[in-house]
């Protein structure tokens, strides 16, 4: 029984860090939606929210409910400045030059972070405690739950948002035909700032709660890899995809991770990311693009 | 566009050096690499064989994402294959070292048409980030199987003997390293004169079209995978002749990443850009780490910076050439040339 129990915490711990997951893969998901960018960057971006939390709460001592939205404003701002900056201006190049310009990005961002605060791993203040949660017998990591709840309430507002806000109906009607929204009146390059806004915003929250989870370090942004396998194998158009696939990956992660070993975990999901491309390249909810001559 | 070149054989116009200038500055090129070694300090030669290496795998990574237009970030777990195939047999087998390069050369090949088994399926970025779930796997299996690499510590290399003598300073290996790589630039600058290369060329066009001209799609794919990563090997046995160790942490995405920068950063498509590419971003860090030692007599840590500054270098080169000069260096080479050809005539 007890075997059992501890399968189940291990799952349990698994759909949290799942949950972190599909909040990095959703802010994957609204960039390459809107403006059909695979932003590889959004690793780096995640550590960067947790690098501002950082300074903020601990370098110049504000309280923590100051701290947490000027980060995701801070990841917000590099969202705005990538977008105006590099990515208008790459507008029609083709999708492989954009992709490596994230790719230098990510490059960058790491090396700022490296100059300005060194490359030894810190902690983040704490803001959630640490005192576990039992659901019954089962033991929860309280950060773990707490971002598991966090992760899966800001999803939700984000599922509310896409279907009755107008910006987020102005990002599905850009998302299905660009040229069709321009001639409704929607502002799309209007919409292609928001989304890197939101999407680098949204990662920027996500680095803070896996930075209270595992400390923040300049390598962080290797957890960015695992949100591009979960964005693969849900689609990388699809919301829903992000979700369930970000849970099913966690599951992966920490299965694997407990019973094989901690270095088999990157093994078994990058499995799994070549079975996918080779089986189902669009991804589990993915719309299949068609090619035409 | 050279004008007035009235060719009278398709021999002659599909020549790689067409005029008698051309051959001029091969020429010069030649006497001057032949010249270095006896001129170049140490610390020059080092750098110098470090660009060889360093060219003959962007050259490399060029026919794959140059020529045949599959983006690959792999380049630098092929070199690893390559590199730990030369430590291997030296350290088991004991054989010449020649035979070891070519062998880490085919082994890469080998495990390059593997990785390039997904382009039977996908393309563009979706083959981009197969590449890179391909080369963590095999990151799995250089920390992971021991008895053969030696694990995370890695193992070392003896040093690569020729007729008895060990090459082992730089002005040895310069020997040895910069025909090779000169060989390797002239193969693949002739490869694009043979129907292979056209038919590489056709499928970075347009992959569908190429199709329908006849040319079997995943039969050249994986081609051009065999031919960049034997590439890619030969060039990491080089490099463990080089370094004398090869260890997990030489080959990181890192390395990928760096080696598509140089073709990026050379000009995808071009053998000159490959070639200056290459010992363009070898070279870069040299520059950074000049600079920095200037700054230290101002700045108390400079040292430390060295490291942080050189990523945030690479990364912003990246951007820059590909936001302002998408066909690198190699199309700024281009245009001085354009520039003399018609030198009294046009400002």
């Amino acid at each position: 029984m007890s075997d059992f129990l501890f399968f189940i915490e291990v799952s349990l711990a698994g759909l949290g860090s799942g949950a972190l997951l599909s909040l990095t893969a959703l802010a994957f998901v609204l960039i390459y939606k809107a403006t059909r960018v695979i932003n590889l960057a959004v690793g780096e971006t995640l550590m960067m929210g947790g690098y501002f939390f950082f300074a903020l709460a601990a370098g110049m001592s504000l309280p923590v409910w100051i701290a947490i939205p000027l980060a995701i404003a801070g990841g917000g701002l590099i969202g705005a400045i990538v977008e105006r900056g590099i990515i208008r201006r790459m507008l029609g190049e083709s999708p492989i030059s954009v992709f490596m310009v994230t790719v230098g990005l990510g490059s960058v961002l790491v090396g700022l972070v490296e100059f300005i605060w060194g490359t030894d791993p810190r902690s983040l203040p704490d803001f959630m405690g640490s005192a576990p949660i039992f659901l019954g017998e089962v033991y929860v990591s309280r950060k773990i739950a707490i971002s598991f709840v966090v992760a899966a309430v800001v999803i939700a507002i984000f599922l509310v948002l896409f279907r009755y806000w107008r910006g987020g109906v102005a990002l599905r009607a850009t998302a299905t035909d660009q040229a069709a929204a321009y001639s409704c009146g929607i502002n799309v390059p209007g919409v292609f700032s928001l989304a890197w806004i939101i999407g680098c915003g949204t990662a920027a929250g996500a680095g803070m709660l896996l930075g209270q989870i595992g400390g923040i370090a300049p390598t962080m942004g290797a957890f960015g890899l695992s949100a591009l396998v979960v964005v693969i194998v849900g689609g990388l158009d699809s919301v829903a995809g992000a979700l369930i696939a970000g849970l099913f990956i966690g599951l992966v992660e920490a299965w694997t991770g407990t019973y094989l070993g901690g270095e088999y975990k990157l093994v078994f999901t990058f499995g799994i990311l070549i079975l996918m491309l080779m089986i189902r390249p669009y991804g589990l909810f993915g719309t299949t693009e068609i090619e035409r001559l | 566009m050279r004008i007035a070149t009235a060719n009278e054989t398709y021999l002659a116009d599909e020549a790689l050096l067409s005029t008698r200038t051309q051959w001029a500055w091969m020429g010069i090129l030649a006497l001057v690499l032949i010249a270095a070694p006896f001129v170049l300090n140490n610390y020059w030669l080092y750098l110098a064989c470090l660009v060889a290496i360093n060219v003959a795998s962007a050259t490399g990574l060029n026919i794959l994402t140059g020529y045949t237009g599959l983006v690959s970030l792999g380049q630098g777990a092929f070199m690893a294959v390559g590199a730990y195939t030369v430590a291997w047999l030296e350290a088991n087998v004991g054989t010449p070292f020649f035979v070891n390069l070519v062998a880490g050369g085919a082994l890469a090949a080998l495990v390059g048409v593997f990785v390039g088994i997904p382009s039977l399926r996908v393309k563009g970025l979706y083959l981009a980030i197969a590449t890179i779930g391909a080369s963590i796997i095999l990151q799995f299996f250089f920390v992971n199987w021991s008895s053969v690499t030696g694990g995370s510590r890695g193992i070392n290399v003896a040093p690569a003997t020729f007729f008895g003598t060990q090459l082992t300073t730089y002005f040895q290996l310069y020997w040895l390293f910069v025909p090779i790589a000169a060989l390797m630039v002239l193969g693949a600058a002739n490869l694009f004169r043979t129907r292979v290369g056209r038919a590489f060329i056709a499928i970075r066009d347009r992959d569908i079209s190429a199709e329908v001209l006849g040319i079997p799609l995943l039969r050249y794919k994986l081609l051009s995978f065999a031919i960049s990563s034997f590439y890619a090997g030969v060039a990491g046995g080089m490099w463990a002749y080089f370094f004398r160790s090869v260890s997990p942490e030489s080959f990181t995405i890192v390395e990928s990443i760096f080696y598509l920068a140089a073709v990026i950063v050379g000009g995808m498509g071009s053998i000159l850009g490959g070639v200056i590419g290459a010992a363009f971003m070898t070279l870069v860090p040299e520059i950074l780490r000049f600079g920095v030692e200037i700054a230290s007599s101002y700045v108390s840590n400079a040292a430390t910076l060295l490291s942080p500054i050189r990523t945030v270098a690479f990364g912003g080169l990246i951007i820059a050439f590909l936001v302002l000069e998408p066909q690198g260096l190699a199309e700024i080479v281009q245009r001085i040339r354009r520039f003399f050809h018609l030198w009294p005539f046009k400002k």
